[in-house]
């Protein structure tokens, strides 16, 4: 337990330490929450009704898809991960912990967000307080454990970067923060179901701020709940010690499997 | 596992595609010997090593280390690795790899060994920031923070400078004195020499010859180098005329005599010089270095 927590300590403190971290988890996202809110509320006042689940969801998205897997392919390629398997730190650690300390920055940038969202700009807090919490809890769960697949999964930095601005650039255009879900012609309606980001915010949007939503909230909880599972599932059995050792439990390709839950969804859901 | 065995290697094999790496090598380990393991690049030393680190699997073959197989779940703590290619994160600061590989080992930070290192005023600096001679020093100090009873240190000089590599010596010595039993892979015969009880020289994935340097370096068709520079000239025309002598040359004014039996052809040289009346300035007597038999083993595959 000491030793998690001396990780997790650690762990922390570089999401702060490592420019780039710090950059994407606090500096872009508090940065952008500015610059849209003084922008979109002279623009689309309607905006200014969900803003700070969207600032909340952009923080997340920056952190977990731009910010998580990129250590991961660097620590493996620098030998780091071979340093700590010899000293016996558990796959399932260097897995699991990393996300958690996202959750923690996260937590921060949220708190300011919500804190200064209604204060400067007149944004509406949540009516249900513990439905935002838990909505923001499985948002979180869903994303990290897509930014450590992605990370587990990818060959190289430069395959990072691709995987996670193919999730993270469709989330920021039509993942309905920008532009109303029921604006979209349908194909893109049906493709902006595949990304977790819709879910979440038509999550947000329903139980925090009691928006119709066209469909069982229920189905987007499992969805996202299942898309979290299957990711750190498959991030354990992926998981690479080593880049110049090529023995690993299965095809990296199997990262694919976490669409599948999201297929589901952009299949059945209006 | 008895006789004071320690390790235990019996045909390990890993093949990498259609290479074999490691091919059927055996050796055995007692407690408290620095067992070198010495071959040209690609030899299968860093294979070898990986493979009784766990971080490769072995095709073949059976290893045990303190009489534990290798997925044993105390060997982590039985064993002190310092890796060829390893890193810590860049961001890591120096007490903190102290206090992160220690919690991971069960054991309390050892600060006292940064202070050993010479790493105490960079207690506080990122493992980005720190040099590579530095670098190297942590990472043994980290491998050896646990004290585990085996150390497996892969090229743990490569990089240091004079001064690093002497005081990284002094350390692994006493190491040894305290009973830790060391594998030392080093393309550095004069560490190897220096160091090593026994040595094995791995080539094309075989153990080609194992011993003390000792008996390593004795096996050879090298010869023992006497150098002697005397006051007078008597040594002007006796070139390759002492007894056992095979070749002789000059060099920095000594005269420089290649015998096949030391022993021998010193004396002969002494009594010779006596006889004539001149006197000794100087006599030097090297024997076959481990560098110069390894480059005889490797070079014209004697084996």
């Amino acid at each position: 337990m000491k030793a998690f927590k001396n990780h997790f300590a650690f762990e922390f403190k570089t999401g702060i330490r490592d420019k780039n971290l710090l950059l994407l988890n606090y500096l872009f996202p508090l940065g952008f929450y500015v610059l849209i809110s003084v922008l979109m509320v002279n623009i689309n006042p309607v905006f200014i009704e969900t803003l700070i689940p969207a600032m909340i969801l952009i923080s997340i998205l920056a952190s977990t898809l731009l910010g998580l897997p990129e250590p991961y392919v660097k620590m493996r390629e620098a030998g780091i991960f071979r340093s700590y398997k010899v000293n016996g730190v558990p796959a399932s650690s260097i897995v699991i912990i990393p996300p958690l300390t996202i959750i923690l920055h996260m937590v921060v940038v949220s708190v300011i967000i919500v804190l200064t969202a209604s204060i400067f700009f007149g944004a509406p807090l949540p009516l249900n307080w513990i439905n935002f919490i838990l909505v923001f809890i499985l948002t979180l769960f869903a994303s990290t454990g897509l930014g450590v697949l992605i990370g587990v999964a990818s060959s190289n930095t430069r395959a990072t970067v691709l995987w996670s601005q193919l999730f993270f650039l469709p989330s920021m255009m039509i993942g309905g923060f920008f532009i109303p879900a029921q604006m979209l012609p349908l194909v893109i309606k049906k493709i902006s179901l595949l990304l977790p980001v819709t879910h979440s915010f038509n999550l947000f949007k329903y139980f925090s701020y009691q928006q119709y939503l066209g469909y069982d909230p229920l189905w987007s909880i499992l969805i996202l709940f299942a898309g979290g599972i299957i990711a750190f599932g498959l991030a354990i059995f992926l998981f690479n010690w080593d880049s110049k050792n090529n023995t690993r439990r299965g095809h990296p390709a199997l990262a694919f499997l976490v669409l599948i839950p999201y297929i589901i969804g952009a299949i059945f859901l209006p | 596992m008895g006789n004071g065995l320690v390790v235990e290697v019996k045909d390990l094999t890993k093949t990498y595609g259609d290479i074999k790496a490691v091919d059927g090598i055996s050796f055995k380990v007692k407690k408290g010997e620095i067992f070198g393991l010495l071959g040209p690049n690609g030899a299968g030393k860093t294979t070898t090593l990986e493979c009784i680190e766990g971080l490769r699997k072995p095709d073949e073959g059976t290893f045990m280390l303190m009489g534990l197989n290798p997925d044993h779940r105390n060997l982590r703590n039985m064993i002190g690795i310092q890796l060829q290619v390893s890193g810590l994160p860049g961001t890591m600061r120096t007490g903190e790899a102290m206090n992160f590989i220690c919690t991971y080992h069960g054991v309390g930070p050892r600060n006292d060994l940064l202070g050993r290192f010479g790493l105490k005023e960079k207690k506080n600096t990122q493992y980005q920031f720190l040099s590579t001679g530095l670098q190297r020093k942590l990472a043994l100090a980290l491998a050896i923070a646990h004290k585990p009873p085996i150390l497996i240190l892969d090229e743990p000089t490569a990089g240091l400078d004079v001064g690093s590599r002497v005081e990284f010596h002094t350390i692994i010595k006493e190491l040894q004195d305290s009973g830790t039993t060391i594998i030392l892979a080093t393309h550095d015969m004069a560490e190897a020499e220096k160091m090593s009880s026994r040595v094995a020289i791995l080539l094309n994935g075989k153990i080609v010859a194992t011993g003390t340097p000792r008996e390593i370096t004795a096996t050879g068709k090298g010869f023992t180098r006497i150098s002697v520079q005397v006051k007078g000239s008597s040594l002007l025309n006796m070139t390759g005329k002492f007894l056992k002598v095979i070749k002789s040359s000059k060099r920095d004014g000594y005269e420089v005599y290649f015998s096949s039996d030391a022993g021998t052809t010193v004396s002969a040289i002494i009594k010779y010089i006596s006889e004539n009346n001149d006197e000794l300035i100087d006599l030097r007597v090297e024997r076959p270095s481990l560098e110069e038999r390894f480059l005889e083993i490797t070079s014209k595959g004697d084996h």
